[in-house]
């Protein structure tokens, strides 16, 4: 049998760093809705428009749709997503594990596309797995959604009756 | 549009929604079939056939043809198995399984192979299966062919596919035109979404139905927990209804007596079910050599549509590359396309921001091909191991070696080579590393150093196989050339994990056409009625 937390406790971040930002549950308070606002529009440039009233609904709509599929996952997989936004939204753990020295609100987008890719090019197997777990729950909550089908030329399902 | 599904259920249908149930309920039958995919399906129709009395456990939703509208965002939690997000225990590697009444032939691409003659070849001579030989397997192919309509796609393939075989065959590499299970197919697109129009013949359409309407009783939201023993006799399948949500257990538990049992959740399902019920392993097979035709992708880019979400998914293959190398040596590949939808495609492709958006704004442009590694035969090839977590949940090790890799780089450089002989003008192999390549000399060079590695090259893969292998003698199989238990005599293992390697193909008409034979032969058991002429 595998221990719960196998997805955090294989990598570089370590068993202690781990219960620390577990313990205090921050991505239960909220830190995860924090994250993604920030990650969320990084991750998207080039689809999401660039300012305006609808960058703001997409934006929003985007967060609710990764919820919906954390919600849908199941959930053994919910709670290692949990332990990834748990030790993103803990200050030291957001400073030491992700470089990120700022509060995900005030970090730049520099800064949070530099996390992105020395997650996605990391030589540990936990950052790169963590990278991918952002990349799929955000592209799949943009691109599920049919007002994001113009833009890259798909007509959406036929009408069948 | 008619769904003959929801007027069975009005004419009287026995079907339980366990999510409904309010208090704990003990069944008994004659059968309890674990499981409404290819193995439980064909299961479940042969055995009422013969008089029996059967129920069908199935831990997905029953949805039927007026549910399926074509959206992903719906279709992948409702219908597959962790939302189409499960992975192998290092994350490398995504699986797409059905999780629903119909399991994967609900959502699969309808590709109808019999197993391939090497495959068979292998089995007899490696695996002591001397039964299973191509002319004693061919009638049960054919009668599962009859049953499910399965016969070559009349219509030209859609420009996703043409593409395959016009750089193969530019190349001089032979492709083949596909077998599929439709009937009257609208060429929609939409296969794995659930077919819309009943064309698919799925178990959903056939023998589902065919058992229901005989008088099998089909229990979905029911996750099959554990069995019990007596002796060498499974006495009883435990089992915990689910929640409307088909995560969360209810507190409902429903307690299932049979004379025999039949397992067919799949091969991670299947063992991972022996795995929680301490299921006699006299030889530590049971989870083990498990097979998933690990899947590479390569993305090219047009000038002109392809519009690869829109008709018939999957209508050219190249067995090319499986039939001219030896099938213990270095792995070959089967070369086929995928349907591309927005949430697969783009959860799919390397990068984020501006570099995912340009490749994104290309869509309807993209063609793609995937090259599936045939694993199992090899004597490195060992597969994975299905294991449980602390919630008893299955997780599925694959290592991914050398051996794998070496195959990995030969089916990137061949499928980039092919997407640029039939006029792409750029090509993505999906991989962390590179963005892509505008010719083939340039592939060739980048693709040479490309460095392959898990979570760096995506890897992918829609076929589950073995874990409970079929073996001559316990010694090395969990389940004899018929499926039953080698320590435990009431019980069958009627699915993919009883492949004892990959099949080298898409693997529903295996699972069909061994099940027809083994369902048979246990229903003559069962009933005392003459075995099947044909063995």
């Amino acid at each position: 049998m595998t221990t719960r937390r196998e997805f955090l406790k294989t990598g570089l971040v370590g068993a202690a760093l781990l219960n620390v930002a577990a313990c205090s549950r921050p991505a239960e308070n909220g830190g995860r809705a924090m994250v993604l606002r920030a990650v969320i529009p990084v991750m998207l440039e080039g689809a999401l428009p660039a300012d305006g009233e609808t960058r703001h609904q997409q934006l929003a709509q985007t967060l609710t749709g990764v919820d919906r599929a954390i919600a849908g996952l199941s959930l053994a997989t919910q709670k290692e997503i949990g332990e990834l936004f748990d030790l993103l939204a803990f200050p030291p753990t957001r400073m030491l594990a992700a470089g990120i020295w700022s509060p995900w609100a005030q970090a730049t987008p520099e800064a949070i596309g530099n996390f992105l890719e020395n997650w996605r090019h990391s030589r540990f197997d936990l950052l790169k797995s963590g990278y991918a777990a952002l990349h799929d729950l955000i592209f799949g909550a943009w691109y599920a959604r049919s007002d994001t089908w113009a833009a890259i030329g798909y007509p959406g399902p036929p009408e069948v009756k | 549009m008619r769904d003959p599904f929801r007027e069975g259920l009005a004419s009287g249908w026995k079907h339980v929604d366990a999510s409904q149930l309010t208090e704990a309920q003990t069944l008994e039958a004659d059968v309890v079939i674990v499981g409404s995919g290819a193995g439980g399906g064909v299961t479940a129709e042969i055995l009422t056939a013969a008089g029996l009395d059967v129920v069908i456990v199935e831990e997905g939703p029953l949805r039927t043809s007026s549910d399926f509208n074509m959206r992903e965002a719906e279709a992948y939690p409702e219908l597959y198995q962790e939302s189409a997000a499960r992975k192998t225990a290092d994350k490398a590697i995504n699986i797409l399984q059905g999780r629903c009444v119909g399991g994967s032939t609900t959502v699969n691409w309808t590709s109808s192979f019999r197993t391939p003659p090497t495959t068979l070849n292998w089995w007899q001579s490696a695996h002591g299966l001397k039964r299973l030989g191509v002319d004693a397997m061919a009638p049960w192919f054919a009668a599962m062919e009859e049953r499910l309509h399965v016969g070559l796609w009349p219509v030209p393939p859609n420009e996703n596919n043409a593409a395959l075989a016009r750089g193969a065959s530019k190349l001089g590499i032979p492709v083949a035109v596909m077998r599929r299970n439709v009937k009257l197919c609208w060429n929609l697109g939409y296969c794995g979404m659930g077919c819309p129009t009943n064309a698919k013949q799925s178990m959903l359409l056939t023998t589902i139905p065919a058992a229901l309407t005989k008088g099998a009783t089909l229990i979905s939201r029911l996750r099959a927990e554990r069995l019990e023993f007596s002796g060498r006799q499974a006495s009883a399948l435990i089992a915990s209804a689910l929640k409307p949500d088909g995560l969360h257990p209810s507190g409902i538990a429903v307690t299932l007596r049979a004379r025999h049992f039949v397992l067919a959740g799949g091969a991670i399902n299947s063992p991972a079910l022996l795995l929680r019920s301490q299921a006699s392993d006299p030889h530590d097979l049971l989870g083990k050599r498990t097979f998933l035709h690990p899947t590479l992708i390569s993305s090219g880019l047009f000038a002109q549509p392809v519009r690869a979400y829109a008709g018939a998914p999957q209508s050219v293959y190249s067995d090319h590359f499986l039939d001219t190398v030896a099938v213990d040596g270095p792995l070959g590949f089967k070369l086929e396309v995928p349907p591309l939808h927005p949430v697969l495609f783009s959860t799919t492709l390397q990068g984020w921001g501006e570099a995912h958006a340009r490749l994104m704004r290309e869509f309807a442009n993209s063609q793609t091909i995937l090259a599936l590694v045939r694993d199992g035969f090899h004597p490195a090839s060992l597969g994975g191991r299905v294991r449980l977590r602390d919630d008893g949940s299955p997780l599925l090790d694959y290592p991914l070696d050398d051996t794998f890799w070496e195959a990995a780089r030969r089916a990137l450089l061949t499928m980039a080579e092919i997407q640029f002989a039939a006029g792409a003008r750029w090509v993505t192999p999906v991989h962390e590393a590179t963005t892509g390549y505008s010719s083939w000399a340039e592939a060739r060079r980048g693709l040479a150093e490309l460095p392959l590695a898990p979570l760096r090259c995506r890897v992918v893969s829609a076929h589950v196989m073995g874990g409970c292998a079929m073996g001559d003698v316990p010694e090395r199989g969990v389940v004899n050339d018929e499926g039953r238990h080698f320590q435990i005599e009431n019980l069958s293992l009627h699915d993919g994990s009883v492949f004892p390697t990959s099949i080298g193909a898409n693997p529903q008409l295996s699972i069909y056409g061994l099940t027809a034979r083994n369902a048979s032969l246990l229903a003559a058991a069962l009933t005392g009625k003459p075995k099947p002429a044909t063995l």
